[in-house]
């Protein structure tokens, strides 16, 4: 059994491990649901309106910049492995990648992608 | 023959494997059954290791913040160090009553704290605990493990949206944010630690320290960075807007109650185990230290590590989100690729030298 099917053994029993930790509690706890409890919990007062409700765009700002920055780090870990090997060509190329990366966030930054207003 | 082969760096844990895979061939006569066998040993080693874990740090937690803030903390049930505590509260837990909030996605709302669980435990698969022991030691290592992890975002996300609650639904947005904009300098501050070690497998990278100086001092301020970012990333005071407790009650927790409740704090607790261990291996060298076998060093680092971060825990008081996510993106970000740089240039030099 190679090291990969491991790994797939263990994202099964992964699966199944919160269930079973969940039967024990459903055997055991009581079951008494009245209205009052079931409702959302905002500190007591009474719900207004839906949840659902829009919010700010922030939050996928911070996401998009994200995607980019991680998308960068697929190019540059298997550069980071073979770097000992590829001597001053591979440096001087990571000035240059790593500029465009630093261009990049300075362009979000002066966009206020990365300011909270 | 066994003394020699500890003697000779192969550790204690590793040996105790060999002579288990040995007996597994003795009775089944047949490697498939044998390695299938092993490889369940070692899921239940994980899996043992993330529960007690979880035990003994939910009592450590609070006897250290009781002994930062100068009380006794837990002195009631089980003696005078009050040892019975976390039996006693995963007693109260399991026998809660399960209270499904009204009009939540119940599908979604379910799902979300059992699917914490997979990322949270899947990577520990990749944790080299001593020399030659990890389920699966893959040469993608770091990679694997950074791309399972940030799979975590996502039940945080669905069970603050399925909670029908609007404190669990910012608590989830927050947590998107938090934990997308963290990740990126904790990326980064390891790329200098794979620069060095020339490989992203976790026990080369132990090896390597071993050859080299402990990374710590090599990479500071990568040390620095990732440390950071880890706290962010386990949601962890002063970074622990995802929960909150004064702004948002619970953040994505708020609606879940008894056992499905002890499912995040089951993942919160391995994750804390999770990125000491990281820190150990990237940083603090691992099994390597001399005298004692490699697998107690490895205890002795990672409990250390545990309690930086709950130092950390009581002593910062929580910042406020938008100072957060600038400091990510401003200072942590910077510093992180100023930080390859400086290990690329130093990496050239010595060679030309």
């Amino acid at each position: 059994m190679g090291e990969y099917g491991g790994l797939g053994l263990f994202f099964l029993v992964a699966l199944i491990f919160p269930v079973s930790a969940l039967i024990p509690a459903f055997l055991l706890q009581p079951r008494q649901p009245t209205k009052e409890k079931r409702i959302p919990y905002e500190c007591g007062v009474d719900t207004v309106g839906k949840t659902y409700v829009q919010y700010r765009v922030g939050y996928f700002l911070y996401a998009l910049v994200f995607i980019v920055f991680d998308v960068e780090t697929v190019f540059l870990y298997p550069w980071a492995v073979r770097f000992g090997h590829l001597g001053l060509f591979a440096l001087i190329e990571m000035f240059i990648f790593i500029a465009i990366l630093a261009v990049g966030l300075g362009y979000a930054w002066k966009k206020g992608a990365l300011s909270w207003k | 023959m066994d003394i020699l082969n500890m003697m000779m760096g192969q550790g204690v844990v590793s040996t105790l494997a060999d002579q288990l895979h040995n007996l597994f061939m003795l009775l089944f006569d047949n490697a498939v059954v044998a390695g299938f066998l092993m490889k369940c040993v070692g899921i239940g080693a994980i899996l043992g290791i993330i529960s007690v874990a979880a035990i003994v740090f939910t009592y450590g937690e609070r006897k250290v913040c009781a002994f930062m803030q100068v009380r006794i903390g837990p002195n009631r049930v089980g003696g005078r160090f009050g040892l019975l505590q976390p039996i006693a509260d995963m007693l109260k837990l399991m026998s809660k009553e399960d209270i499904i909030p009204q009009g939540c996605d119940r599908v979604v709302w379910a799902l979300g704290p059992m699917l914490l669980f997979v990322p949270t435990a899947l990577i520990y698969a990749f944790f080299p605990f001593d020399n030659g022991v990890a389920l699966a030691d893959v040469n993608v290592g770091i990679f694997l493990m950074l791309a399972i992890s940030s799979q975590a975002v996502l039940p945080f996300l669905i069970s603050g949206y399925a909670s029908n609650s609007k404190y669990a639904f910012i608590g989830g947005m927050r947590t998107v944010a938090q934990m997308l904009s963290y990740e990126a300098p904790m990326v980064f501050s390891l790329l200098g630690v794979v620069m060095l070690s020339g490989s992203m497998r976790m026990s080369d990278i132990v090896n390597a320290q071993s050859e080299q100086l402990w990374f710590i001092l090599m990479q500071p301020i990568a040390f620095v960075v990732f440390v950071i970012s880890a706290t962010a990333e386990t949601n962890r005071v002063p970074f622990d807007l995802v929960e909150g407790e004064a702004e948002i009650v619970a953040g994505p927790f708020a609606e879940y109650s008894g056992m499905r409740w002890a499912l995040f704090f089951l993942a919160e607790y391995a994750n804390l185990l999770s990125v000491s261990i990281l820190t150990t291996v990237f940083f603090l060298g691992g099994w390597n230290g001399p005298f004692l076998p490699g697998v107690v060093w490895f205890g002795l680092k990672v409990l250390a590590m545990v309690f930086v971060f709950m130092w950390f825990r009581w002593t910062f008081p929580r910042t406020r989100i938008d100072q957060m996510l600038a400091f990510s993106w401003k200072i942590l970000l910077p510093l992180a690729l100023v930080n390859v740089l400086f290990t690329g240039v130093g990496i050239y030099a010595r060679q030309w030298m």
